[in-house]
């Protein structure tokens, strides 16, 4: 029933030569570690015997501070959980919050959400390219790249919230302010130039024979451990699994876009997929915002909402495709203006399940790379 | 949920009860996992989000009508409980959630680990251990995930105070202050 | 000797110096050149510990490219930087870390505590795992406020560094003439970090503020 758990691996007394296990703490402080995470692994030799994750370097105990203070209060908090993409992350808050009052939220307000959701993806993807081919060595040059791009979108941001990475934008009911016809006009510029960006990104490195060598047949994830597991976002879709909760929950007005959702056929799952898979989801994006983009109607931003927030007590667990994956809020109410609990469902934790079964067997510079194409960010996993 | 609903879960396993005001099925201790292997058997193959929850004993007001038709406000104590919630999904019907409780006392807690089942409980199930301090039976590693492993106690615990941390300046949050007035804090 | 006037306490006019300047002599004082190539060639360390730390990459990226202020490279190793951006929340968990990484820099070492959180906690004050302030434990030459400071505030926290620098005095200061600053690694109790801070370096304030703050609704 549990897909396959342990895998193990044989020391080989080669020449009567008695070897040992060699044990390496990578981490946290580490160049590679994508923030500061820890991993104990277990050598022989080069290969990876075993690996144990050591999380909490970065516990700032979120959810507890969330518990004193009033709903409105924790939105900037959650800006900074998953600090690449605070859009996404007030927009999952905003929708769990929504759902335990009945607010309408205007058709203009439901238009910029979906926009700035798909440029916050925009900007994950981007940054996580940059990152993962700057792990296996390319010493910065597609970082820079990356990040140029980045630049024009974070600016787009910062015109419209006033931050460039913690927005704090979203409200119950709509959004903090409107934006202007000239930010649109921007975006569309943005939007429009976006493609000869990644058109010169895959024709640099999609074929580039080192990344095909080192990432092709790394990090094997079968479809049916990624289910079990929990893996959610483009780790899940690289492994075979058509599961986008864009097009499953259908939250916001994502049924009235056309776009696809890419996943691989078959089950392999490795690195290379997940990498393309992150390219092929920047174009869907841009489809999306092309459409949104032309489709915005005039209107309020901001429904009615209630003087101080103070639900009815109930329960509900509110989610969002975020780009890292289903990032989820549980909250319960009682009645107060301060949540009773408050939880987050990290998709980076989660998807760091599966890190042992991945490494297992490969090189100590695969884990590297496999990290890297698993995305974290270490405010989500520590919360 | 197409093919598995609560009801089809109260039916098979007579333990179980429906709890409306949260829309859970509340397992009782001993059956949790095999409530959960038949909803595997099922298609439940997904398991997104594991939760902790920690109350206190409290007093709960509560307005019932008697045979005479009047309506009269009792008093009664509620017992405090850890909560460990489950919310659970299809992926494979694209279905969903059915959500899931374990409840247990605050004084040992434990609960059945359904890390077998969905290896996605395996973190979040350490995670309830280490900030709630539930003792999940059947966890293949159980220990604190996100405290140092020397750490005593459970922080996401309601009754749990913070060390003092020499912290004078007045806060908006004014009850850490009253608690250091008070003399409630370990110096 | 000053920043202002390095060249104070030598008896050379200002004609003296320019014949000598256009013969090819350069006349100066050993502290200024020391300040001078140790100020402008500050490469700092890969610390990133969570949000700030992406600012602080943006800073080293091409539109605002620290590297034309003299950090050319970001040396992943203490061993090899002289520079410690502290950027992001430091918790107890990670704190004797960052102090065993300060103790591995060789002299001369500087630190920036870069966001409100190093500086003093920020935002994640009432945390059982937040160190209130990475000054408890290692001395910090610039705080530099914000929630994430942008990246031009970095570049002008780098600019106030080199201007400390420039005002250090190698006869007099004892980071060059005792050896490598270490401190010592605190370690993990049953509730706290043992010692909660060090009394080198900070000292808590004296008396606790009578008036707590107006009740405000959020």
């Amino acid at each position: 029933m549990n897909a396959s758990t342990e895998t193990s691996y044989e020391l080989l007394e080669q020449d009567g030569l008695e070897t040992s296990l060699l044990e390496v703490s990578m981490g946290p402080h580490h160049p590679s570690t994508h923030g500061v995470f820890r991993m104990d692994v277990k050598l022989d030799g080069e290969t990876v015997v075993d690996l144990q994750p050591v999380f909490g370097y970065l516990h700032r105990n979120h959810e507890k501070l969330a518990e004193n203070m009033s709903y409105l209060a924790n939105m900037p908090f959650t800006d900074r959980l998953d600090y690449f993409n605070s859009m996404t992350n007030n927009w999952a808050y905003a929708l769990a919050a929504e759902q335990l009052v009945e607010i309408e939220i205007p058709e203009r307000a439901e238009y910029l959400r979906v926009i700035m959701a798909e440029l916050t993806r925009l900007v994950n993807h981007v940054a996580l390219v940059g990152f993962f081919v700057n792990d296996l060595g390319a010493l910065g040059t597609p970082l820079l790249y990356a990040f140029r791009e980045r630049e024009k979108i974070l600016d787009l941001f910062e015109q419209a919230s006033g931050a460039r990475m913690m927005c704090n934008y979203f409200r119950f009911g709509g959004l903090r302010c409107d934006v202007t016809e000239d930010w649109l006009d921007e975006c569309r510029r943005v939007v429009d130039r976006f493609p000869a960006f990644l058109d010169e990104y895959e024709q640099l490195l999609s074929e580039n024979e080192i990344i095909l060598s080192r990432t092709q047949g790394v990090g094997n994830l079968s479809s049916e451990l990624a289910i079990n597991a929990g893996i959610t976002g483009p780790m899940l879709r690289a492994s075979g699994v058509s599961y986008d909760l864009r097009k499953v929950d259908q939250y916001g007005i994502y049924d009235r876009f056309k776009f696809r959702v890419p996943y691989t056929d078959g089950d392999v799952g490795d690195c290379y997929d997940r990498f393309m898979i992150r390219m092929l989801e920047m174009r869907e994006s841009i489809k999306i915002l092309k459409q949104a983009l032309a489709d915005i109607p005039e209107g309020d931003i901001i429904g009615k909402a209630p003087k101080v927030f103070k639900p009815k007590p109930a329960e509900t667990y509110g989610r969002v495709e975020g780009p890292k994956g289903e990032l989820g809020f549980y909250l319960i109410a009682d009645g107060t203006p301060k949540p009773y609990r408050y939880r987050v469902r990290p998709p980076s934790l989660i998807n760091l399940t599966v890190l042992r079964d991945m490494c297992i067997g490969q090189k100590i510079a695969d884990t590297v790379v496999i990290l890297g194409s698993i995305d974290i960010v270490l405010g989500e996993v520590d919360r | 949920m197409s093919g598995v609903s609560f009801e089809s879960v109260l039916e098979q396993f007579p333990g179980t009860k429906w709890d409306e005001a949260a829309g859970a099925v509340i397992a009782p201790l001993g059956q949790a996992r095999a409530v959960a292997e038949w909803l595997f058997g099922q298609g439940v193959d997904y398991c997104s989000n594991v939760t902790g929850v920690d109350y206190l004993e409290r007093e709960v007001k509560e307005k019932i009508t008697n045979d005479d038709g009047e309506t009269e406000t009792i008093t009664r104590t509620e017992s405090g409980r850890v909560d460990v919630v489950y919310h659970l999904y299809s992926m494979r019907d694209q279905a969903g959630p059915l959500v899931l409780k374990q409840r247990t006392s605050r004084d040992n807690a434990e609960a059945e680990s359904l890390t077998p089942v969905w290896r996605s409980c395996d973190l979040q199930e350490r995670e309830v251990y280490d900030l709630f301090g539930v003792n999940f039976k059947g966890h293949p590693n159980q220990r604190r995930i996100m405290m140092w492993d020397e750490f005593e106690g459970h922080p996401m615990r309601r009754d749990y105070t913070e060390p003092f941390d020499h912290e004078w300046e007045p806060t908006p949050h004014n009850e850490v202050l009253e608690k250091h007035q008070r003399g409630k804090v370990i110096i | 000797m000053t920043a202002e006037n390095p060249n104070a306490g030598f008896d050379i006019g200002d004609n003296t110096r320019a014949e000598l300047e256009r013969a090819g002599v350069i006349v100066s004082s050993v502290d200024f050149l020391y300040n001078w190539a140790r100020g402008n060639s500050v490469w700092p360390l890969t610390f990133g510990l969570a949000c700030c730390a992406i600012e602080m990459i943006a800073s080293a990226t091409s539109r605002f490219d620290i590297s034309r202020f003299g950090s050319e490279v970001f040396r992943p190793t203490p061993r090899q930087a002289d520079l410690m951006i502290v950027s992001g929340t430091v918790t107890k968990k990670m704190a004797p870390q960052v102090v065993r990484i300060y103790n591995q820099m060789p002299e001369p070492k500087w630190v920036i505590a870069m966001g409100a959180c190093a500086i003093s906690g920020g935002p994640f004050k009432q945390g059982y795992n937040v160190l209130k302030g990475i000054d408890r434990y290692i001395p910090v030459d610039v705080y530099l406020p914000g929630c994430p400071p942008r990246p031009e505030a970095v570049l002008q926290s780098l600019n106030y560094l080199q201007e400390k620098i420039r005002t250090q005095d190698i006869k007099s200061d004892p980071a060059f003439t005792r050896g490598r600053r270490q401190y010592p690694v605190p370690s993990f109790t049953g509730t706290d970090l043992e010692p909660p801070y060090n009394p080198e370096v900070w000292h808590p304030p004296h008396a606790p503020n009578p008036k707590p703050m107006e009740e405000t609704t959020a």
